[in-house]
């Protein structure tokens, strides 16, 4: 584990910020609004067709690209009219302005000119040494007053860096004057260390590659913040023509230098082969050449370069399913989920069929009919379906601008438009404050497999904006996830807000924390359509089904009303039946410990740490695979269900694909793991509460104590109880905790799903939890043997340490021993866990990363897990005066544990 | 101006409320904007409260010493159309340095003398530097959105001209505000850096952009943390947000600025939001309520008020900040 130390970000903005941290990986940066790289480009430019220059610039954006480089340097053009007519339109279309603008041009007075019409964070690309240091500094001094980052060519006043010392020459002697001469904020500088071809045949260009790799790494280890890029495809020059060479090249190429430190880059996502992907074989020639590991490297890779013009990608087992009739294909393809070869079939489609919109109704929904059949009848699964709706996305985003043609056409000739029929609209939102949104996407993918059009609007959505889209988009159905109690309480508002603004259509409820008796008791009343609760992602297929069907659908609501009114009547006299203890009476029948003889220990390291740039490999021995294979719907014990007779087969492909996804994760580093945690002295005052001293100050922990009436010699625990009082003069102690490994989920996820990849997107978001628990349990664990140092000699399994059959324990806010997420404020505050690693509370105090865990750890022997199960109006008003905070608020955040 | 930097680390810093509210109350005609001396002036006049520094500076003394007596630690010049391209509407650009000049001399001299009555409280004057009435990276024209009514280059020429004189009539910080459009802001700051540079000095500045509604954006588009990111390169005592929302909706963009940003934070809400009839009715106590949260939760080192607070209103917050600590400026690890 490292110790913090200070690392500063390059920070840039357009509508929205940027920020290249050690998490964001790998910055692509879009250049197809490059005269020099865009034929296409060029020639809008040059007759001044800017409306279309437009769509490259959102095309790309919309492509994933997270800055784009727009360059206007061509003899036929005035450059600078060019960059600030362009730039001018660009910053009123927020979908395109939303990114940073890289600035390029090598004359000095279109960079200017540029910086003055853009309001967010640029980068100039480039200066260089090239005229000189005064020029270079007179330049840099601008960027600086303009507030820009900057790209430094590894250039000089002798040409341009072509070895691994000229690179390094250059690159030191640019950041020493910037840096020390001008006072420029090192992490706004870029190096670019010139990316040149290799396996030219020409001796000198052997090293091209790993002289820039090396000097990538050399640079990121000596330029302290600096960062590094390059135009990426220049490296395969010499194998134009060969694409499937090419790819590969790119592919070894970014996977070294990225390795090396490269984090910013101009590449195509068109010409990148997946690393684990390219073929044994070539892998190694490739690697020969790139690495320059033999003198023949160049030859080998050209003699074998001809065997696999373009035959790599046929080199799959069995391809005889390739000659059978096209709507086979097709349905194979969406059934194996297999994405290779669907463009090429729905073009051959396409040609076939009168109007592009039949493929997607006539060949795709035949063979999403029998993905779904499948699924419907147990026989294939949620993870497999998830893959198909991959390949799907992919053929509707081939077919859609060919329908959006059509329509224009259609529009032109008088034609009627004919919309995509489908077979209903949905809108799914994670409610405010809650950022937990796996299960609501596996629905969403589910129901988009099932013709179901989906409105989707992310997560930390808030009711006004889920109530208007609902109208504006004349949605069929809303359906809310949430994982957090506080959201059980957004959905009633929402219920509630429905039914004032009179809607009629159904709402579906789902997530960890809903469940049937929330729904019928407290959402159902709220609203007079009906309101299902979905916990399943194969339910809500048939759910939604029956709420659409236009001949039945008034009698199943009817019915659904009828049957939610009899389960919350029947519930509310179950509850009725219990019986409770005042909090007094309750106090009285606490746990008893006896502090004379219990055995206390006083920590090694009392106060705060922080773990920054963990290692996630480390955790792998410590994940619980078993929730993992829950959140696909899988249900049985890790390991065992890779061997179950019925859903064995697909446990185990979706394990390996969740292996690899990990080693990914581990190798290149895509996740960011960090943890603070702390000790402190502690004594239990009034019963309830915890009385924390640290550096800061004294906080209070206040728990709460179980009310239910129990059996004769059964306490009422309450946390407090396992700490000792402060009037037993003993000096005791507790700490608490916050891990997180879910920097980086977000980009991620969204990468995949800009790649139409919703199967991925899910799959690092399970990881990511899991890693996230995995991390609290080893920290738990060091925390147990060496920071508090009670237990140096527990050697328990991985099993064992699963099962939780260690000493003392880590209950954490909003689970069943201490249902109250407002604690986790206090211990924000006490760790300052924002401020140290970067977790946010959101405004219902999910965790942001979702992948994060906290809670306290309690040392006693006798601790021990309960759950508070409900509490009387009295405790919630003590709990109020005792935290001094208003009863309503009390209220609002323990209502999902007050009885009813 | 070192101690400025210092104050904001012991305490909560006070700025005042409104200008236009305080002037409202006089009821000044177009002749008592004109004075003597604009009796003649072409174009009518009233409602260039700027210009009521030279044919009012009573008035305008009055309001600022009733805001210092109230609590408020620093001023802001009655300057916020101080420039050649928002006097354009009145003729009156050929008077820009005069108006700055004087509106900072008069607001130095009330605060002069509050320091020496109270040494222990030094008060200071902030040139207020507003965002004039044209924007440099939006179209005015729906069918034109390439269009710009403004340069770079025309606005910093023009906040440079306002820059001098106010630091010629003795301002100790400016304070670039109510930003809507976060170019225009970067021509005032890269004109303040060039007078630094040229003039060799340092001066204290606070930025204040504007938040226009529930997008949580800025007029122009961006979000509070792509704002401040925008603005970073600028060594700033302080930045925050000022106008538009009341303090309650200000809460969430002030939360982000004070996790990301390493500079001071500052915020002058307006009393709530406008009634039906354009009128702020926040009370003192309503807002000061709501201001509290900023305290409590630490997010804030400097607060004062915009449109709708009156000496009421800074005397209600000036009195709830003294209680609480300010936030640290600079995230330490």
């Amino acid at each position: 584990m490292s110790t913090k130390e200070e690392r500063k970000y390059l920070k840039l903005s357009g509508l929205e910020p940027m920020i290249v941290s050690a998490e964001t990986n790998f910055i692509n940066v879009g250049e197809r609004t490059n005269v020099a790289g865009s034929r296409k480009f060029l020639r809008l430019v040059k007759e001044e067709k800017f409306d279309e220059a437009l769509d490259i610039a959102r095309h790309q954006v919309e492509g994933g690209a997270q800055v784009i480089d727009i360059n206007m340097d061509d003899g036929l053009i005035d450059g600078k009219d060019a960059m600030v007519r362009f730039l001018n339109l660009i910053m009123a279309e927020p979908d395109i302005a939303r990114v940073p603008i890289m600035i390029d041009s090598s004359k000095w007075e279109i960079i200017e000119a540029g910086l003055q019409v853009v309001q967010g964070k640029c980068v100039v690309n480039s200066i260089s040494l090239k005229e000189g240091e005064e020029e270079f500094i007179l330049h840099a001094k601008a960027i600086k007053r303009y507030g820009a980052a900057v790209i430094i060519m590894a250039f000089d006043e002798v040409g341009q860096a072509d070895n691994y010392e000229r690179r390094i020459e250059i690159s030191k002697r640019s950041y020493d004057i910037l840096v020390n001469k001008l006072g420029f904020p090192p992490e706004d500088i870029i190096f670019d260390l010139n990316i040149f071809p290799v396996a030219t045949g020409m001796e000198e260009h052997r090293k091209n590659a790993i002289d820039f790799i090396e000097a990538t790494r050399w640079v990121r280890e000596n330029l302290p913040h600096s960062s590094v890029s390059g135009g990426v495809s220049n490296v395969s020059f010499s194998f134009r023509g060969n694409n499937t060479v090419r790819e590969a090249m790119h592919s070894v190429f970014l996977y070294h230098a990225i390795k090396a430190g490269m984090n910013m880059g101009i590449v195509n996502p068109a010409m990148l082969e997946v690393y684990d992907d390219i073929p044994k074989d070539l892998l190694e020639h490739v690697e020969d050449v790139i690495l320059d590991r033999r003198d023949d490297a160049t030859e080998r890779l050209l003699d074998f370069a001809e065997t696999v013009k373009g035959t790599s990608k046929e080199r799959v087992v069995d391809l005889s399913w390739r000659e059978e009739p096209l709507q086979d294909r097709i349905t194979r393809a969406l059934v194996k989920g297999i994405d290779q070869y669907i463009v090429e079939d729905v073009e051959e489609a396409r040609q076939i069929a009168d109007k592009p919109i039949e493929v997607i109704e006539g060949n795709l929904m035949t063979g999403m009919n029998v993905v779904g059949d499948l699924f419907g009848s147990g026989k294939m699964f949620l993870p497999q379906v998830v893959k198909s709706a991959r390949v799907m996305k992919k053929a509707v985003a081939y077919l859609l601008p060919f329908i959006e043609e059509e329509k224009k056409k259609n529009a032109l000739s008088g034609g009627v438009v004919k919309e995509n029929d489908s077979n209903g609209r949905i809108l799914m939102a994670t409610v405010k404050g809650d950022v937990h949104d796996i299960g609501k996407n596996i629905v969403s993918v589910v129901l988009g497999c099932n013709n179901y059009e989906i409105v989707d609007l992310g997560v930390m959505v808030p009711p006004d904006k889920i109530i208007q889209t609902a109208i504006d988009e004349q949605v069929d159905i809303i359906g809310l996830s949430g994982l957090i109690t506080p959201s059980l309480d957004e959905m009633v508002h929402l219920a509630k807000e429905m039914d004032r603004k009179n809607f009629n259509i159904p709402l579906l409820i789902g997530g960890a924390t809903t469940s049937k008796a929330h729904t019928a008791v407290k959402i159902d009343p709220q609203y007079k359509n009906a309101v299902v609760h979905v916990n399943d992602a194969s339910r809500a297929v048939t759910v939604v089904g029956d709420l659409l069907n236009k001949r039945s659908n008034q009698k199943y609501v009817g019915d659904l009303k009828e049957d939610y009114e009899k389960f919350r009547d029947g519930f509310l006299k179950r509850t009725k039946q219990k019986e409770y203890l005042s909090i007094e009476e309750a106090r009285k029948n606490k746990y008893v410990i006896d502090w004379q003889t219990s055995e206390i220990v006083t920590p090694n390291n009392l106060g705060i740490r922080v773990v920054e740039d963990f290692d996630l490999k480390k955790l792998e021995p410590y994940i619980d695979w078993s929730p993992f294979f829950r959140s696909w719907d899988l249900h049985g014990k890790y390991p065992a269900i890779l061997t179950d007779t019925v859903v064995g087969e697909q446990a185990t492909s979706l394990f390996k694909d969740a292996r690899e996804l990990l080693q990914r994760v581990f190798d290149e580093k895509l996740l960011g793991a960090k943890a603070v945690y702390g000790l402190f002295e502690a004594n239990t005052v009034d019963d309830d509460d915890i009385e924390v001293s640290s550096e800061q100050g004294d906080f209070k922990f206040r728990t709460l104590r179980q009310q239910l009436k129990k059996h004769a010699g059964k306490p009422n625990f309450a946390l407090s109880d396992f700490v000792a009082p402060k009037e037993s003069g003993i000096q005791d102690y507790m700490g608490c905790f916050c891990v997180t490994t879910g920097f980086g989920t977000k980009e991620l996820a969204e990468a995949f799903e800009a790649d139409h990849d919703d199967y991925n997107s899910i799959m690092i978001k399970a990881l990511a939890d899991r890693l996230a628990e995995a991390f609290a349990e080893y920290l738990h664990k060091k925390v147990r043997k060496e920071d508090w140092g009670y237990a140096n000699n527990e050697s328990l399994t991985n099993e064992e340490l699963i099962k939780e059959a260690y000493k003392g324990i880590r209950p954490a806010p909003g689970y069943p021993a201490c249902p109250d997420h407002l604690e986790k404020i206090t211990i924000w505050e006490l760790l300052r866990v924002n401020e140290r690693i970067g977790v946010e509370l959101t405004e219902s105090l999910a965790m942001w990363p979702a992948a994060s865990v906290s809670g306290y750890y309690f040392a006693n022997p006798e601790a021990r897990y309960f759950g508070l199960g409900k509490m009387k109006e009295d405790q919630v008003k003590d709990f109020a005066e005792r935290k001094d905070v208003d009863l309503e608020y009390a209220k609002k955040w323990l209502s999902p544990n007050i009885v009813d | 101006m070192k101690e400025i930097y210092k104050i904001l680390e012991e305490r909560i810093l006070v700025l005042d409320g409104a200008m236009g509210t305080m002037l409202q109350r006089h009821k000044f005609t177009e002749e008592d904007f004109r004075g003597e001396r604009f009796k003649d002036w072409p174009t009518p006049v009233q409602g260039n409260n700027d210009l009521l520094s030279i044919t009012q500076p009573e008035a305008i003394k009055e309001v600022h010493r009733l805001y210092f007596e109230a609590g408020a630690d620093i001023v802001e010049t009655n300057t916020f159309s101080g420039t050649t391209i928002a006097m354009a509407d009145y003729e009156m650009e050929d008077l820009v340095y005069e108006l700055n000049y004087q509106s900072a001399k008069i607001a130095k001299e009330v605060a002069d003398e509050l320091t020496e009555k109270e040494p222990h409280k030094p008060r200071f004057v902030a040139g207020s530097i507003g965002p004039t009435n044209r924007t440099a990276s939006m179209s005015p024209d729906v069918n034109d959105p390439g269009y710009r009514a403004v340069t770079f280059d025309e606005l910093r020429i023009a906040y440079k001209q306002q820059v001098e004189a106010l630091l010629d009539g003795g301002a100790d910080i400016l304070l670039v505000e109510t930003i809507f459009d976060t170019l225009n802001a970067k021509a005032a700051l890269f004109a303040i850096e060039e007078v630094k540079d040229e003039r060799n000095i340092d001066v204290p500045i606070m930025v204040s952009g504007t938040i226009t509604d529930a997008s949580g954006r800025t007029l122009s588009g961006q979000t509070a943390e792509a704002f401040l990111i925008s603005l970073s390169h600028i060594p700033m005592l302080s930045v925050g947000f000022n106008c538009a929302l009341g303090a309650n909706q200000l809460t969430p963009y002030l939360e982000v600025l004070a996790q990301k940003a390493s500079f001071g934070i500052s915020a002058h809400p307006n009393a709530g939001l406008p009634n039906a009839f354009g009128e702020y009715d926040e009370t003192p106590e309503q807002m000061a309520e709501q201001i509290k949260e900023y305290t409590e939760k630490n997010l804030v080192n400097i607060i004062g008020g915009c449109c709708g607070t009156t000496p009421e209103h800074i005397k209600a917050i000036a009195d709830l900040a003294k209680d609480y600590k300010p936030r640290v400026v600079g995230v330490e690890v």
